[in-house]
């Protein structure tokens, strides 16, 4: 399907934005929603002990929910930042899109999409044009930073990348963007893509070391 | 303007791009058969089939669906909507009804991809069409009896 | 809802000997429903009397003086008039009577009303005496036709026969005549044992426009030149408007006006979506003074305080306090919290205003009181009540929420309309956030249990104390608060029952089985336990509480029948039984169940025995107890409307009030029992039982009795 126009006006969003921010739940208003640079850890000199930090900084958005509830680790993607099952109930189905009936494009569109009017507690539904879940070899609902890490590095767990590939769909991959512009009423993951993406580069560039939990 | 083809007619639709497609379906082409139930996509009264895929209409603004094929329960056809709809009727499935188009567009869609579905592949494609009354005991029996009706 | 205490605030004015149905415009795509006109039928409709027509194409027109929001009236209805006609099905349709308290009263009201599961039960001899007269006057207008004597014809399948003279004929042809013959004061009635459609599994005679999308609900009245009004409404009950700014709104396209009504700001705008995004764009200030500002948690310390409190009493038998003192009794005590739960039909309240060349109006709406919405919507609109026709119409649902005494939707709509005048037709609309929002829940409730049994499965003594709003605003007992408990169906010498009302901004309401929602589950979770710790099974032991020749005995029977309940279900499943009657009718259910992989119960299977009397239709009957048990599992499983810290309402629409899907739906087995018994109603005794049976079988399952629902939220925490 086509995509054009999607935003209403500016007095809309600002009025929006101002709902937004007095629904947050407190555990959304707390969490950090900063990167610290790559270059910031240079002042830890064993490598192995700054490729791990560089790895915890970035773990800031790989353990966000936004990136978490679609990579579960049962047939179901989770919701919001209490991470509860997806409703209505969806489950992966074949390429992680849905069931068949009731794909992900049954209600996810190529973008984010406002919803006008409804719930002050739904404000958008997400969207992408790639718009589906992890494979399941891929799940990280559940695990450590440092079980993450480890499967990321392993190519049967990893989508058979390899490390450059790694930091190149971190960095650029546009479903991976989303976390960062995840639409109204949702809190984005910490940083931005770019700042994410050179955590990672650094990380693989100084060992890719992992945290031991 | 978006143009669009509802029930196989071309349509046009100049007003605030933002409207949902179920309102444009309702308010302008008063095709009322698509009901709204939530407006978040939560229920599934509203599900059209969009360029042949089953979609909720209550979260699809209109400038989103330039140059598609809108279907709604006035205007479905073909083998699987008739088998559904006598299916439906055999079982007198419906209650108070509200929600049933979109049950049906849902059950179509489903059977138009998988003829025989499983339990478990009926339950998966119509989970999101809720209805209050709880019919799905009868939802579920239904869509069988058109896949077995479709089998001859 | 029940019919306890409903009386006329006056008496009911009759319009036009309530034959007309008042459609003053006909909008753009009213059908069948709203035009009075049945589906295929042509010409002009003759009146038998006040509930049958008959059309020249042969067809018969059954006014439903109860809405059709899914129970089933208008072919339950139809079957009683068409029984006695003597019609064939095919000829059968139903549309809504017009709103006329007195011609249409529902004989257990008094006034005009749909609620109580009672529409079968009130009308069965009414709508059977209804087409026994008119089936005496077309007798009478063949006989004369013909000159033979009215004695010597038969009607059968829709076909007036004189064997003498081998003159047959369709109902059309002598409607005419048969309308202009004297009633017969006091037709005939068959007996029993002659029905041919009564008892039958007929089919539903509004399926079809409920399967092709021609079915016309409220929400699809769209005369010309509509405006449609949504209104804002506070996030806390008790909440007014302070102040608003309407600037943005204003802005938005194809809103109209925006005006300050005593509900809210009501946003007017030339369609659906206008006035939605006009409402989204208000900013108001809302003055709390008055509202409610305790959270859930706060109200539950409240409520769990009256405990020790002297309250009402319902039940008092022998001495408790004395039997729970004794010794070498197993004693169990429980207090069990009940949230409050939104009706949420799938068609979120609305009202459709026409306003006709005479300044009459006529609204379209699917209300249970329609006389009741008439009286306030006049005094609103400042007209005489004449002036005002209600004319019903299917609704999406209900499950009590839309009778409401007062009507206090009608009171909002009806303002709106008058905010605005002018001679453009109005839409008001309630959203799904307006109606999970919008109050007359289900009350929350608490109740505190104690009971001792003895080793042989006697209940020596139960004290039940129930706190919660009064849903009939009552300053003394409130039997809607006790029902179930009062009367409770166990033989315990010493029984006491105490109710205490609670008084709270956020008004209560009906919810489908009313009383029976919270008492059904405390009574059955309650006597399972005590039967299980004395090592009863809660079959047998219930069935030594009860009398054996009792009907209460007789689905409990058959339902254990149905599920082989001395079975050993499958490794990990658990079956747990409950038994309640309702509304004259008596249901009882088995539930299996396991534990789901969401760590919430997982229900395969129900067993459900209902016993209703007379089953005037059996398919209905059976749909009734699957939907029953659908919604009553919801609600228990997943359901609850919070207030959050400071009182604001924690849910608002699907997404956080959920409602039961299709893969949580367990298969259904009903069986009726076979009565003689006069009917009783289907729409809510499906209800109660759910609950309970699957709280006993989870008990059993995992050790934990459910003292909090719904059962998610303990789960969860």
């Amino acid at each position: 399907m086509k995509i054009k126009l999607l935003f209403s006006g500016i007095a809309a969003n600002c009025l929006v934005v101002a709902a937004g921010a007095m629904l947050t739940p407190a555990s959304e208003a707390q969490t950090s929603n900063s990167l610290r640079s790559a270059e910031s850890f240079q002042s830890i000199s064993d490598e192995r002990a700054r490729s791990v930090a560089l790895f915890e900084e970035a773990g800031k958005v790989i353990q966000h929910p936004r990136c978490v509830n679609c990579h579960p680790a049962t047939e179901r993607p989770l919701q919001g930042m209490a991470m509860h099952l997806h409703q209505p109930p969806v489950f992966r189905g074949e390429g992680g899109m849905g069931l068949v009936g009731m794909q992900c494009n049954t209600c996810h569109s190529e973008q984010n999409t406002p919803v006008i009017g409804q719930a002050d507690t739904l404000k958008s539904i997400p969207g992408n044009p790639a718009w589906h879940l992890a494979p399941i070899e891929m799940a990280w609902e559940g695990k450590t930073l440092g079980q993450i890490c480890v499967q990321l590095k392993d190519p049967k767990r990893n989508g058979d990348k390899t490390m450059e590939e790694i930091v190149e769909h971190m960095a650029h991959d546009d479903l991976v963007g989303w976390g960062w512009q995840p639409g109204d009423g949702r809190e984005p993951v910490p940083g931005t893509q770019e700042e994410f993406g050179k955590l990672i580069q650094a990380w693989v560039n100084t060992g890719a070391a992992c945290p031991s939990s | 303007m978006v143009t669009f083809t509802l029930n196989g007619e071309q349509r046009t639709f100049d007003g605030d791009p933002d409207t949902p497609l179920l309102w444009v379906i309702r308010d302008f082409e008063k095709l009322t058969g698509t009901k709204y139930g939530c407006g978040v996509a939560q229920c599934g009264a509203c599900t059209v089939h969009l360029d042949g895929m089953p979609r909720r209409s209550c979260i699809t603004p209109i400038a989103m669906i330039d140059g598609s094929d809108v279907v709604t329960i006035e205007g479905i056809s073909g083998k699987e909507a008739e088998a559904v709809q006598a299916a439906w009727k055999g079982l007198d499935v419906p209650q108070c009804g509200y929600c049933q188009s979109g049950q049906i567009m849902s059950a179509v869609a489903l059977l138009q991809i998988l003829p025989k579905p499983t339990d478990d592949e009926i339950d998966g494609a119509m989970a999101g069409n809720l209805c209050r009354c709880a019919t799905y005991h009868r939802i579920r029996a239904a869509i069988h009896n058109a896949a077995k009706s479709m089998e001859g | 809802m029940t019919i306890h205490d409903i009386t006329p605030t006056r008496r009911a004015f009759l319009a036009g000997a309530g034959l007309v149905i008042g459609v003053a415009i006909a909008p753009r795509f009213l059908s069948a429903a709203s035009t009075g006109i049945p589906a295929g039928g042509s010409g002009e409709l003759k009146a038998m009397n006040a509930f049958v027509k008959i059309g020249p194409d042969d067809t018969v027109t059954v006014l439903s003086k109860h809405i059709e929001f899914g129970q089933g009236p208008f072919t339950g209805l139809a079957t009683l008039v068409a029984e006695e006609l003597d019609a064939d099905w095919s000829q059968m349709r139903a549309v809504h009577s017009p709103t006329d308290n007195k011609v249409y009263a529902n004989l257990s009201f008094g006034l005009q009303g749909t609620g109580g599961s009672s529409s079968i039960a009130n009308a069965y001899e009414q709508m059977r005496k209804a087409g026994a007269t008119a089936r005496a006057m077309l007798v009478a207008a063949a006989a004369e036709e013909w000159n033979v004597p009215a004695a010597e014809i038969t009607v059968e399948k829709g076909r007036i026969k004189h064997a003498g003279s081998g003159k047959e004929s369709g109902f059309g042809a002598f409607a005419d005549k048969a309308a202009r013959q004297v009633a017969p004061a006091d037709p005939k009635l068959k007996d029993p044992k002659d029905f041919v459609l009564i008892g039958t599994e007929l089919p539903k005679l509004d399926t079809q426009g409920k399967t092709d999308g021609t079915a016309v609900f409220t929400l699809d009245i769209m005369p010309e030149g509509l405006l449609t009004a949504v209104v804002a409404h506070p996030k806390h009950f008790g909440a007014i408007v302070k102040s608003f700014d309407d600037g943005n709104a204003r802005k938005v396209r194809g809103v109209v006006d925006i005006k300050l009504v005593p509900q809210g700001v009501a946003v007017y705008a030339d369609n659906t979506f206008s006035a939605l995004k006009g409402r989204d764009a208000l900013t108001i200030e809302w003055d709390l003074s008055k509202a409610e500002t305790r959270s859930s948690e706060e109200l539950t310390v409240e409520y769990v305080r009256h405990f020790d409190e002297p309250g009402l009493e319902a039940t008092n038998t022998g001495n408790v306090d004395e039997a729970l003192r004794q010794q070498g009794l197993q004693t169990v005590e429980a207090q069990i919290v009940f949230p409050f739960l939104a009706h949420a039909p799938m068609e979120p309240l609305d009202a459709v205003f026409i306003k006709a060349a005479d300044g009459s109006v006529d609204i379209y709406n699917g209300a249970q009181f329609p006389g009741f919405d008439q009286q306030v919507a006049a005094k609103i609109l400042a007209l005489d009540e004449e002036k005002v026709r209600v004319n019903t119409q299917l609704a999406g649902g209900s499950f009590g929420r839309k009778a409401q005494f007062g009507s206090p939707y009608m009171q909002e709509a009806a303002s709106v309309y008058a905010a605005i005048g002018g001679d453009r037709p109005l839409k008001h609309m309630w959203t799904r956030e307006d109606d999970i929002r919008g109050g007359f829940y289900r009350p929350m409730y608490a109740h505190k249990m104690r009971g001792a049994i003895d080793a042989t499965g006697q209940i020596t003594a139960w004290e039940q104390i129930i706190v919660g709003q009064s849903i009939m605003a009552k300053a003394d007992l409130d039997s809607t608060s006790v029902e179930g408990a009062s009367n409770l169906p166990y033989k315990i010498p010493n029984l006491k029952v105490i109710s205490h009302n609670i008084t709270l901004p956020i008004p209560p309401l009906w919810w489908r089985s009313v009383g029976h929602t919270h008492t059904g589950f405390a009574v059955e979770t309650f006597v399972d336990e005590l039967l299980t710790r004395v090592g009863r099974d809660p079959v047998e032991g219930r069935l030594a509480l009860i009398d054996a020749s009792s009907r209460h005995a007789g689905v409990l029977r058959k339902a254990a029948e149905m599920s082989n309940w001395g079975v050993t279900p499958p490794e990990g499943r658990a079956r747990g039984v409950a038994v309640v009657e309702s509304f004259g009718s008596f249901v009882s259910q088995v539930a299996e169940i396991s534990v789901g992989s969401d760590g919430a119960p997982r229900v395969h299977k129900v067993w459900c025995a209902v016993d209703c009397g007379v089953a005037v239709n059996p398919n209905i009957i059976k749909a009734q107890m699957e939907g029953g048990i659908g919604y009553g599992l919801g609600a228990v499983l997943f359901d609850a409307i919070t207030l959050g810290k400071g009182g604001k309402i924690t849910q608002s629409n699907f997404h956080d009030y959920r409602s039961i899907r299709i893969n949580e739906m367990p298969d259904v087995v009903v069986e009726i029992i076979k009565s003689a018994e006069k009917p009783t109603g289907v729409g809510e005794p499906g209800v109660p039982p759910i609950g309970p049976a699957v709280a006993n079988a989870w008990r059993k399952l995992t050790g934990a009795p459910v003292r909090q629902l719904p059962i998610v939220s303990v789960i969860s925490s």
